[in-house]
Order: C-alpha cells, then sequence, then structure tokens
C-alpha cells in the first residue's frame, strides 16, 4: 500500500474530501490558548529541501510541530549536494537517524517518486513541490480555500467543488501548481481553464482535463475563482513573451478586470507575487484576494495529510497509482 | 587450421544446411557435409547469420573506463553476436587524431573478440568549429572512413558542409547525431503528453527532423553521403523517404530500443528509460518498424552506452542519458520485426550485416554465408525465450532497459574468421 | 463510546429501552444540578459521536429544570488516543466549545458507555489544551466496568456488569433511529485478534 503523497493526480475524490474535511478540524486548533495535538509524538519528520522555500518549510514545519512531532531540517543550498547520488545518500544518512517521513522539495521533476519507489528508504515521503512537476499540499489548500470561500465553512464538509468554474493564469508551463490544481480540482467536479500566452502553455496539454484559452477577458466573467500565478521576469530573456508591459496588459489582472468578475468570486495566489506583473496591488489588497488566507489554510492543510499518513498503523489515504516495481 | 562442422544450420532462415569452416574462411556450404576431421557444432534448427555489424557503439575507452572498456564491449559484443563494432569518438581524450583512433583499433585487435573500428570526430574536441584532421585519421593504421561528433550534433550548417564535402576525397561518410542544440535546451525527454504531465523538459522531434532536413539537403548540394544515426521519429522517417526518392545518397539507423520502448516508460521516472534521442511515441515506434522493413531506414545499431550504476541510481534529471544494448539487440529485432512478420531473417542479416558493413566499409565482415567468403558468422536459437538477465552481461554496465523483461532469441556460438568467441553462449 | 465491534442485533439484548434512557438523563440531570449547586457554572461537553447527543439532551433537561440556558458543546479526541498506532488514522469529528470557554467552569464531560476509561483519559488531555476548568465531571449512560485507568464516573445512567465477551451498543435516535442499549456476546470467530 501507498504511504506517500507524490502527486495530486494519486488522490480519489473521496480521499481529497477526507483531507480537506480534517484540516477543517486542524483550523479550529489554531484558535485555541495551546495550538498543539499530541498526535503525532514520538515521530520524526525530516523537512528535505534541495530547493530554497522558506515558505513551505516553514509551513510545513508549523505543522508538524503543532501535531508533536519532532522535526530536522535539512536545507541543501548549493550545488555541492545537486549531484544524484546525494539525494540517495542524504536520504539513507537521515533513515539511519530513524526518520519516519521526509518532506522533499527538489528542483528535480519525479525526485520525490524515485525516493519513494526505489528502495532507497522506507520511510513516508511527501511531496513539497518537485520541478515543474507536482505540488500536491498546495493544491490541497487551495481547494481547501476555494470550498471555505465558494461553497462554505461547514456547509462545504463532506462536499466538493463540483460545478465550480476555476480559471488558473499565467506560466502553466513552469508551474508545478498549475499541474497539481488541474488534476485536484478535475477529481473534485471542478471545472478548470487555463489561461496563458501560448508559449507559457506545454505541448501535450491537449489531453489535461481542463479548457485551454489564450484570452483572459473572455474568461474572467465566468470565473468563480481566479488563480494568479507568478511570472518570472527571467522568462522574457527566453523570448517567452516580449515585454512585461505586454505580458501585465494581456494577462495581468487588474481593478478593471476584477470588476468583470462574478459576484462573491475570489482571487487567489500560491505566492510569492510579483506586484505589477500578473496583479496589481489594487487587486492583491482587495478583500477578495486569498493570497494570505492561503498560507494559513496551508499549515491545516499540512496538519491533515500528515495525520492521515503518519498518525495510525498505516494511512488513511487510498492511492489509486501503481507502485513502480 | 582446424575445420569445424555446423551442422544443420538454417543460413539466412532458410532450409537446414550444413557448413564447413576452414581455418579463418568458409569452405564449403551444403548438405550432408562430410565432419572427416572436423569439430561438430549441431546447430539443429538455429538460424546462421552472418556476423553481426554495429555502426554505433560506445566503448568508451580511453577515458570512462569505470564503465566499459575495449576488452569488455568486445566481449558484450561477440555475446550479441557481433563481429565488428564501430566505437563513437567521444572518449576521453575524443577520438580525434590518429594517436587515439589507432590506439582504439589496436586494443580490438589484440583482443580478439570482435573488430573496432573508430569512428573519427567530425570536429576538434567534438565542439563543432573546427573540423579534425579527417584525411589523417583516414590514412591511419585504423583506416576510419565513418566520422561523427555523436552525442553532440554538428549543428553550424557551414561546419557540416565543409565536412560533407571534404570526406568526398577518400570516401568517408558523416554521421549526423540529428539534434537542434537550442530546441533541446534543458531536454529531458520526447517532447508530448508524458512530458507535459511528468514536469520534464521536451526534446521535440522536430529538434531531429529539422537537422535531418537540412543535412540530406546539404548532402544533396554538395553531393556527397551523409548517415542519419539513430533516427527516432514517424516524421524523419518521412524526410529520409523523400530525400531517397529524390536520389540522395542518405542512409539511416535506428536503435533497438526506438523499435521497442515508449515515453510512456519515463513515468516511472526510472532513468534506466534516460536516452538520447529519447524514447518516443507508439505512434513513432511503428514508423519506425515499418521503415525498417521497407529500407527507408538501412539498418539497426545499438547506440551501446553503458554507464556506471551510480549514474542510473538518482533522479531523473541528474541521471546520464543511455543504454547497453549490444547483449539485446537482436532479441529486440526478433520481438519486433521478425516476430511481427515484418522482416525475415534474410531481412535481420541485410539490417544487422550486409548493409552498416557497407555503410562503414568494414572489410570482411557483412559478406554472404558462402564458400570462400570470412567464417564471420553467428549461431541464433530462435526458439528461445527467456528474462534478461542483466547480471549475465559481458559488459561492465548493466543500465539495461529490459531487465526482467521477457524476449525471444539467444546467440549460442559467434565465429570471428573462424575463431570461436562465442561457444554454447559463454565466452572462449 | 463502546468501542467494540457492533453486536449482532439479533443475539443482542436490550438492558435499556426509550422510556428507560429518557428517565435516567433526567435523573443524571437532576443529580447535576444538585451536586453542582445550581449548576449556573456548568459546561456539558460531549464525547463524539453519541456523547454529544446524550449531552445536547441533558442540555434541554438542565434548562427546564434551571430556567437558564445551558452551554453544551461537543470534544473530539481522536487526536488524544493512546490507541493511535494500532489502527489506521480516524476521520475527525468536531470539536465545539460554547462561546465563553472553559476557563473556570465545571466541565461535565459526557458519554454513552465507560469501559476501560482510556477515552477520558484522552478528553482529560483534550480539555487540558483548551482551558483550565474549576472542575471535570463525567456522566455516562452505562457503566459496563473493566476499568484499565484510574477513573470513575460522577452521574451513572445505570451499572452494567458485563464480561469482556459482551458488548454494549448504545443506540441512539439522532444517529441510530431509535432508544436502546443493546447487551450482545461477541463473536468468536476463528481468528479473530483480542484488542
Amino acid at each position: 500500500m501507498q504511504r506517500h503523497l507524490i502527486s495530486a493526480a494519486d488522490l480519489t475524490r473521496d480521499d481529497a474530501v477526507l483531507i480537506l474535511d480534517t484540516a477543517e478540524e486542524m483550523a479550529r486548533v489554531a484558535d485555541r490558548p495551546i495550538k498543539k495535538l499530541p498526535t503525532l509524538r514520538g515521530r520524526t519528520i525530516v523537512n528535505l529541501f534541495f530547493e530554497d522555500s522558506t515558505r513551505t518549510r516553514i509551513s510545513f514545519e508549523a505543522a508538524e510541530k503543532r501535531l508533536s512531532a519532532d522535526v530536522i531540517n535539512f536545507t541543501a543550498k548549493g550545488s555541492s549536494v545537486s549531484k544524484g547520488e546525494s539525494l540517495k545518500d542524504t536520504a539513507q544518512t537521515l533513515e539511519a537517524m530513524g526518520v519516519d517521513a521526509v518532506v522533499i522539495r527538489h528542483g528535480a521533476s519525479g525526485a520525490p517518486y524515485r525516493l519513494a519507489n526505489s528502495g532507497w528508504i522506507d520511510a513516508a515521503v511527501i511531496n513539497a513541490g518537485d520541478g515543474t512537476h507536482q505540488h500536491p499540499t498546495q493544491a490541497l489548500l487551495d481547494a481547501f480555500t476555494m470550498r471555505r470561500r465558494l461553497v462554505g465553512r461547514d456547509a462545504g464538509l463532506g462536499r466538493d467543488l463540483a460545478g465550480k468554474h476555476i480559471t488558473i493564469v499565467g506560466d502553466i508551463l513552469h508551474s508545478r501548481v498549475a499541474r497539481s490544481n488541474v488534476d485536484l480540482l478535475h477529481t473534485l467536479g471542478a471545472e478548470v481553464t487555463l489561461v496563458a500566452p501560448p508559449t507559457l502553455l506545454p505541448v501535450g496539454i491537449e489531453t489535461w482535463p481542463c479548457e485551454v484559452s489564450y484570452d483572459l477577458d473572455a474568461t474572467l466573467p465566468k470565473s468563480d475563482a481566479v488563480m494568479m500565478l507568478r511570472v518570472q521576469r527571467e522568462r522574457m530573456n527566453a523570448a517567452f513573451f516580449p515585454t512585461e508591459r505586454e505580458y501585465s496588459r494581456r494577462y495581468g489582472l487588474d481593478g478593471d478586470r476584477m470588476a468583470r468578475m462574478p459576484e462573491g468570486s475570489i482571487v487567489m495566489h500560491p505566492g510569492p507575487m510579483v506586484r505589477g506583473m500578473e496583479i496589481t496591488a489594487e487587486v492583491a489588497d482587495s478583500d477578495r484576494c486569498t493570497a494570505i488566507e492561503q498560507v494559513a489554510n496551508g499549515v491545516s492543510i499540512r496538519m491533515a495529510v500528515l495525520y492521515l499518513l503518519l498518525g495510525g498503523n498505516e494511512p488513511a489515504v487510498t492511492h489509486t497509482r501503481t507502485e513502480e516495481k | 587450421m582446424s575445420k569445424i562442422l555446423i551442422r544443420g544450420a538454417k543460413v539466412l532462415g532458410g532450409e537446414p544446411q550444413d557448413v564447413l569452416i576452414d581455418g579463418e574462411t568458409i569452405a564449403e556450404v551444403g548438405t550432408g557435409l562430410s565432419a572427416e576431421g572436423a569439430q561438430v557444432v549441431e546447430a539443429d534448427g538455429k538460424v546462421l547469420l552472418p556476423g553481426l555489424v554495429d555502426l554505433h557503439t560506445h566503448l568508451r575507452e580511453p577515458g570512462r573506463e569505470d564503465s566499459e572498456t575495449v576488452l569488455t564491449g568486445t566481449r558484450a559484443a561477440a555475446s550479441g553476436g557481433y563481429t565488428a563494432v564501430f566505437a563513437m569518438a567521444n572518449t576521453f581524450p575524443v577520438a580525434d587524431t590518429a594517436g587515439v583512433v589507432e590506439q582504439v583499433y589496436r586494443l580490438g585487435q589484440e583482443h580478439g573478440y570482435c573488430d573496432v573500428q573508430p569512428i573519427g570526430a567530425v570536429t576538434v574536441g567534438l565542439e563543432g568549429k573546427k573540423l579534425a584532421e579527417l584525411g589523417a585519421m583516414h590514412e591511419s593504421a585504423a583506416g576510419v572512413t565513418v566520422f561523427s561528433d555523436d552525442g553532440k550534433c554538428v549543428d553550424d550548417a557551414v561546419i557540416m558542409r565543409r565536412a560533407l564535402e571534404y570526406v568526398k576525397a577518400f570516401g568517408g561518410v558523416v554521421a549526423q547525431h540529428a539534434q537542434e542544440p537550442r530546441l533541446t535546451e534543458g531536454a529531458q525527454m520526447n517532447e508530448g503528453i508524458v512530458s507535459a504531465e511528468l514536469g520534464l523538459g521536451g526534446w521535440p522531434a522536430v529538434a531531429e527532423e529539422s537537422i535531418i532536413a537540412r543535412d540530406v539537403l546539404l548532402a544533396e548540394h554538395v553531393d556527397s553521403r551523409v548517415h542519419i544515426c539513430h533516427l527516432s521519429t514517424a516524421g524523419s522517417v518521412e524526410i529520409v523517404r523523400w530525400a531517397k526518392s529524390r536520389g540522395i545518397d542518405v542512409t539511416a539507423e535506428v536503435t533497438p530500443h526506438h523499435l521497442l520502448l515508449t515515453d510512456e516508460m519515463v513515468r516511472t521516472y526510472n532513468p534506466v528509460y534516460k536516452v538520447n534521442p529519447p524514447l518516443r511515441t507508439e505512434r513513432d515506434v511503428l514508423a519506425l518498424r515499418e521503415a525498417l522493413a521497407d529500407g527507408t531506414i538501412d539498418i539497426v545499431a545499438t547506440d551501446h552506452a553503458p554507464h556506471p550504476h551510480e549514474d542510473k541510481d538518482c533522479e531523473w534529471a541528474a541521471a546520464a542519458m543511455g543504454m547497453v544494448g549490444l547483449e539485446t539487440a537482436l532479441s529486440v529485432v526478433q520481438e519486433t520485426m521478425v516476430d511481427t512478420g515484418l522482416l525475415d531473417w534474410a531481412g535481420v542479416a541485410d539490417r544487422m550485416s550486409f548493409r552498416p558493413a557497407h555503410i562503414g566499409q568494414a572489410t570482411g565482415h557483412g559478406r554472404p554465408v558462402s564458400a570462400g567468403e570470412p567464417a564471420n558468422l553467428t549461431l541464433v536459437d530462435t526458439e528461445y525465450r527467456g528474462q534478461v538477465d542483466p547480471a549475465g552481461f559481458a559488459s561492465r554496465s548493466r543500465n539495461t532497459p529490459y531487465q526482467g523483461r521477457e524476449l525471444p532469441g539467444r546467440v549460442t556460438h559467434t565465429w570471428l574468421r573462424g575463431k570461436a568467441t562465442l561457444v554454447d553462449g559463454k565466452l572462449t | 463510546m463502546d468501542t467494540q465491534a457492533n453486536a449482532q442485533a439479533s443475539d443482542a439484548r436490550p438492558v435499556l429501552e426509550g422510556p428507560d434512557i429518557a428517565r435516567v438523563l433526567t435523573r443524571i440531570a437532576h443529580e447535576i444540578v444538585e451536586r453542582a449547586k445550581g449548576a449556573d457554572d456548568v459546561v456539558l461537553l460531549g464525547i463524539p459521536t453519541r456523547g454529544v447527543f446524550l449531552a445536547q439532551r441533558l442540555a434541554v433537561k438542565l434548562e427546564e429544570i434551571t430556567d437558564r440556558k445551558m452551554p453544551v458543546g461537543s470534544l473530539d479526541i481522536t487526536m488524544y488516543r493512546d490507541d493511535l498506532r494500532m489502527h489506521p488514522p480516524r476521520a475527525l469529528a468536531r470539536t465545539e466549545i460554547p462561546g465563553d470557554g472553559i476557563d473556570g467552569r465545571l466541565v461535565v464531560l459526557v458519554d454513552d458507555v465507560l469501559f476501560s476509561g482510556r477515552t477520558i483519559r484522552a478528553a482529560l488531555d483534550a480539555l487540558n489544551d483548551i482551558g483550565r476548568p474549576r472542575a471535570v465531571q463525567l456522566a455516562v449512560l452505562v457503566d459496563r466496568g473493566h476499568r484499565e485507568l484510574p477513573i470513575r464516573a460522577d452521574y451513572v445512567g445505570k451499572n452494567l456488569p458485563t464480561s469482556l465477551r459482551e458488548t454494549v451498543k448504545v443506540q441512539l435516535a439522532e444517529e441510530d433511529g431509535r432508544d436502546t442499549v443493546l447487551l450482545g456476546v461477541k463473536p468468536a470467530a476463528p481468528g479473530e485478534r483480542r484488542k
């Protein structure tokens, strides 16, 4: 049986709803005087970060600590550990110290899958973002945020996102967030539209369970949630788009565009935001923007995932993807 | 010299015959030949082929003896039924001078498992900037006739043009590794549905096809000949087919793995499937088989690329590209071409021995199985089926994508100029 | 909450029926008022699932007796269980603490069956993380004995001596469609693991 969380595509609808429901209960812990549960006492989790991501690491660390796990942070900076042998060696070294789970962030797509399926270690593996592949806990926290806002905090319990229209805008090509979200939102019954200049959409996207559009203005009026992805300025140099100005004119979200979104719709951003590029300050600071909520929800979601994968003698989350032989 | 009688062998898959080897040559082919004074090998219905010739092998020596040497590589070749291999130039130092190619050539002769014909680099250091001393390599003891920067593409159109022109002086051929470098920056696998899902950098088919299109036009323009290494896409097949119909002097090779495996394998993120050019789609695989059958693709070449375990026991992006192939090539060709009815054994002899020897001008190899010819032969048990076990490889490396896979056919005997290099599946 | 396997309805016999349950809850409500001297600082916290319904019923009765609004909530103890590692993780139930909290108040924990006492131990730990009550008391519908920890109930609906081979199953209208307490015998299935 799978004990890992590698890809949002591995989650069934019921698994995903269970994680979201569990996260709602975890969220209530944050309102208590003592924001700590004894659930993972005596379990050791290592945060193995081969790529800088202070936000994600802190979010996992907060979740782990709130569940009373022992936390080891390993940040591999620079190129000395960028070679492949080091992933295996590092993971085996950590496991020799008695680690129960590895939360891994890696620049290479598939590194968490390799770690989980190569027989290198026995610990559970949780993907905290790999290359341009997947970032399942991000997709879960995004879905959690959407369900709260679009369905309701209590009304949403036990429910998915059926019938909701979600638009994801920006650098889809280089985005693990987009891939994870398309997979999970589809599983949860939402209808997803990806909007980007054609240069920032991958070849082969036609099989994804979503719509694709080059026209943001046509998509906005029917979007219950619009997720803006970060667009790195350096993409300009590789001719993905001509100038920052042209990008934001065609694909940026400003106040005028936001005004064309339906009543009650929300603007999401996984962060960090590039203000003036994909999103204006006016939108980023508006009540509709859930960027800060998403950060708070990230801790609850990660607590839920950790509890459901590590809280018992076997995981409560089933997986469909077959393990490598 | 000793005599060997191979009794009851299906020569090129035909009716069983006896083949008598006397010394280094085939003395007689017929039925009911006398065994007097000869050591008898009961072929018992096995298929006898001319010794296979591989136009595309990486022997790694000099420089990467941890992954393969001329000795281990030629032993692997003999195990796979080969009597001649062409050793690619991307060694350390690069085989871009007469000195390096002579060294590799001599090592092959000394070990005696398989003739080693070095391929010379087209440009100095494979850097694509300055022509290497092609004439000197040709005139050396190694007698180089095939030139390639394989591993890298000769992407500068002017350098490619000059190389194509220059080798005409001594009848050489340039073997192009067709890969447009800018289109494949950061490429990790075939660009398509699977790469989009896995988030791995894409290697688009057009990066291969655009170079092939350019090079066949260049070859036509300067009236030279060009060989295309490891052709991997359906589009490349169309271009080569068009070029041949125009009378352009182009030949092309396909690897066994591109005849069998697809990019779906990459879903495992197991770098054993990481290879350059990458595994393509089912549609490409079927087009390649068809093209090999109809002769658009001339030959099968292994692109045998040994790598040490640690270069594959890691995450995908960090892993080396390439697969070993010498010891499984014939089985994969039987699986994909013979057992599917696309090619008979005479066709296999043509694509894996006659034509590669002809393209590479390997004297004494790729000859008919008839009296007076050099006794370069391989005997294949085509009824055999078994799982591939890399532990039994003669190659120093184990990076095969076929581990545990059931494949047909097994080479039991190989003779290099009458000397057995493989007997009952065991190297001598 | 009885975590034993569900008794087979066929070979289980009712030991408390609907009217009995209503009667013992009324009695417990009166006892709480008496012991807590008017019950003006009482907070009722039910332990999911059935303890919550019992707490709500007790609250109604206490409101009838005292004519005051009775704070009632729920306390999920899943994350505090000492047997988490012995099972797959369970779905969490709701913890709902009434608005004024529990600090300085008399918390009455309400559960359906008191058995080993481990659930109550977990509940006390959970309470500790939520606030500091003046005192904590325990009300249960059935006490079936076999304590594994030094814990006792302050209010007991029915003392029901049982053997370990027997099962006690509380059914409540809100969850099960009817009110009853069933005493059954655990089927001794071959190879069944003892807890």
